[in-house]
């Protein structure tokens, strides 16, 4: 685990201060019903219909292991190895297709079957059963928040890694016609992507001699300044290799939005649609008025 | 020789061999410059695929030879400016306008046949 | 593999060796090819200023480890007069376009991190960084390979 995934965490990972010695008795009861109580757990799961994505051989094997370091944090008052276990469960779930409503719900689960238990146990004696459930409620609860966010702090990173994926397996450049390459850029366009568009147009351009390019902008929701710079300057790139770069699709709201941001667009050819920017690029290369092999010699006087 | 000049038809060929200290840069545009006016050139060509980069200097001097060129009666024409080298170009405040160009040869010469025949439409 | 690389300035001739040095450093530190010519062109620039202030000085580059990613850091050094105004010089587009002062705010754009030190007693340093953008892709298809 990396250091910057720690960031969330608590800077003091201690329980809040309980009796002692009500919380050792609370624990070898735990211990001394391990099997009953897990079994509650997993059919009080299974009920629930959670972790439907789960054999119940993989959810009894997860379900002790989560037990045991339940009971654990409970006695040392450290959530730290269960904590390192939720997050190692979740990265095994996660791309399973468990949600987070399922991790709570289980976790909500356990801490019902635990109480229950509790209460039957000390409901002869209400002052100790008391003094148990004080003991116990805080400690229940910090566990269930430490496994939730645990959960859900791995989910983020999960979708941050697939869209980090998805950007590098994405090669928009598609070349229409010899010399004309378009690249449709949909979604969301920040900084990294930005820069990572130019150098694949840039590299497609000298790879396919391309003389136009148009770069439709239909779906492309906002825009804010840095990467309408970063546009302007590909346009400007594309025009140092020798190609004109033909914009579309600019929205009237990505349009105003550019005014507003005082972007010089001087330099940028913008037509309405995708087709018309084709039109207009084919225009662009068919003028042509001398054939290759045409020399100076043959210029006017 | 750090840069071969060749003259084709009305056009000079400036091809750039190796990277050039700001000192050569200023020679080169004294060169052409003279060379323009000695054979009435109506189209320059410079190569700068050799270039590894074109820093602030560079492509203000390459904007000044082609101003200058175009005083001496001379249309110019940058070509083989490579992807990574126009990055680093487009992030410097220069106006880079003044700087027509080509992809490569083929294309430089035939925007300089359309420049000089008088369409004058101007694309690249 | 070269950690650091010591290039004196005394003229603009020295310009070319400096920016051929940096690029291969960059390449040998696994910079991109982008990213190689954009340090290469950041470098030339800091060097020009040292050529155009004080005559001479020093570029040194090094490359640096830290958890998760490595960088190149290149210091230029001179006993130069100083740079006038540095904030404002620092300022994008602030000078005419024939003047030289385009070279360091474009310097500070290519970089990651850009930092002028300048003193007319003292003279000038300025430290620039850029980091591997590639680090942060390849921990994550390091730990995505680990899984599968």
């Amino acid at each position: 685990m990396n250091q910057e995934d720690q960031s969330h965490e608590d800077p003091s990972p201690q329980m809040p201060e309980v009796d002692r010695s009500l919380l050792h008795e609370l624990v070898a009861y735990l211990r001394d019903n391990r099997t009953e109580l897990r079994e509650e757990w997993v059919a009080r799961i299974t009920q629930a219909q959670l972790l439907g994505v789960m054999t119940p051989e993989e959810i009894f094997s997860e379900v002790t292991a989560v037990y045991d370091n339940y009971v654990d944090a409970l006695e040392t008052g450290s959530i730290e190895t269960l904590q390192a276990y939720a997050r190692d469960l979740s990265e095994r779930i996660i791309p399973r297709g468990v949600e987070t409503h399922e991790v709570l719900g289980i976790v909500l689960l356990l801490r019902d079957v635990l109480a229950r238990a509790l209460f039957v146990e000390y409901q002869r004696d209400a002052d100790l059963l008391n003094r148990i459930l004080d003991a116990y409620e805080p400690a229940a609860n910090r566990i269930a928040v430490t496994v939730s966010v645990s959960f859900v702090e791995e989910r983020e990173r999960v979708i941050r890694e697939q869209q980090e994926a998805i950007r590098e397996l994405s090669t928009p450049v598609l070349q229409v016609r010899d010399r004309l390459l378009i690249l449709p850029i949909i979604g969301v366009l920040d900084s990294a992507r930005a820069r990572q568009l130019t150098e694949q147009l840039l590299g497609a351009i000298q790879a396919n001699r391309a003389k136009v390019v148009v770069i439709d902008i239909t779906g492309v929701a906002t825009i804010d300044l840095t990467v309408a710079n970063h546009l302007v300057q590909t346009v400007e790139a594309a025009r140092l290799m020798g190609a004109s770069a033909i914009i579309t699709g600019l929205s009237s709201k990505i349009a105003q939005t550019l005014v507003d941001l005082g972007v010089d667009l001087s330099m940028m050819r913008t037509v309405g649609d995708l087709q018309g920017g084709l039109e207009e690029a084919e225009r662009l290369i068919g003028h042509r008025p001398t054939a290759k092999g045409s020399r100076p010699d043959a210029a006017a006087p | 020789m750090s840069v071969a000049i060749l003259r084709q038809g009305d056009y000079l060929i400036a091809s750039i061999q190796v990277d050039l200290s700001d000192s050569q840069v200023l020679e080169l545009r004294d060169e052409l410059s003279e060379r323009i006016g000695r054979v009435r050139a109506r189209g320059l060509i410079i190569d700068v695929a050799a270039l590894d980069v074109i820093d602030s200097f560079v492509a203000r001097s390459l904007g000044s030879i082609a101003i200058t060129a175009r005083l001496r009666g001379a249309e110019t024409v940058i070509t083989g400016i490579e992807p990574d080298v126009a990055i680093a170009m487009v992030q410097f405040d220069l106006d880079l306008a003044p700087l027509r160009t080509a992809l490569d040869l083929d294309e430089a010469l035939s925007l300089l046949d359309r420049l000089t025949q008088g369409a004058g439409e101007d694309e690249a | 593999m070269r950690h650091e690389v010591r290039v004196p300035i005394s003229s603009d001739a020295d310009l070319v060796p400096a920016r051929a040095e940096g690029r291969a450093l960059a390449r040998e530190l696994g910079f991109s090819q982008t990213d190689a010519t954009l340090i290469a062109t950041a470098i030339s620039e800091i060097a020009r200023n040292i050529v155009v202030h004080a005559r001479s000085g020093e570029l040194v580059m090094t490359g640096i480890q830290q958890p998760h990613r490595y960088g190149l850091v290149i210091v230029a050094s001179d006993a130069g007069p100083g740079i006038p105004e540095i904030d404002t010089a620092l300022e994008r587009g602030h000078t005419s376009r024939r003047s030289l002062g385009l070279g360091l705010p474009g310097a500070r754009r290519l970089m990651d991190e850009f930092e002028v030190e300048t003193d007319a007693a003292k003279g000038t340093t300025v430290t620039m960084t850029k980091w591997r953008a590639r680090d942060e892709l390849e921990r994550l298809r390091a730990r995505r390979r680990e899984r599968a």
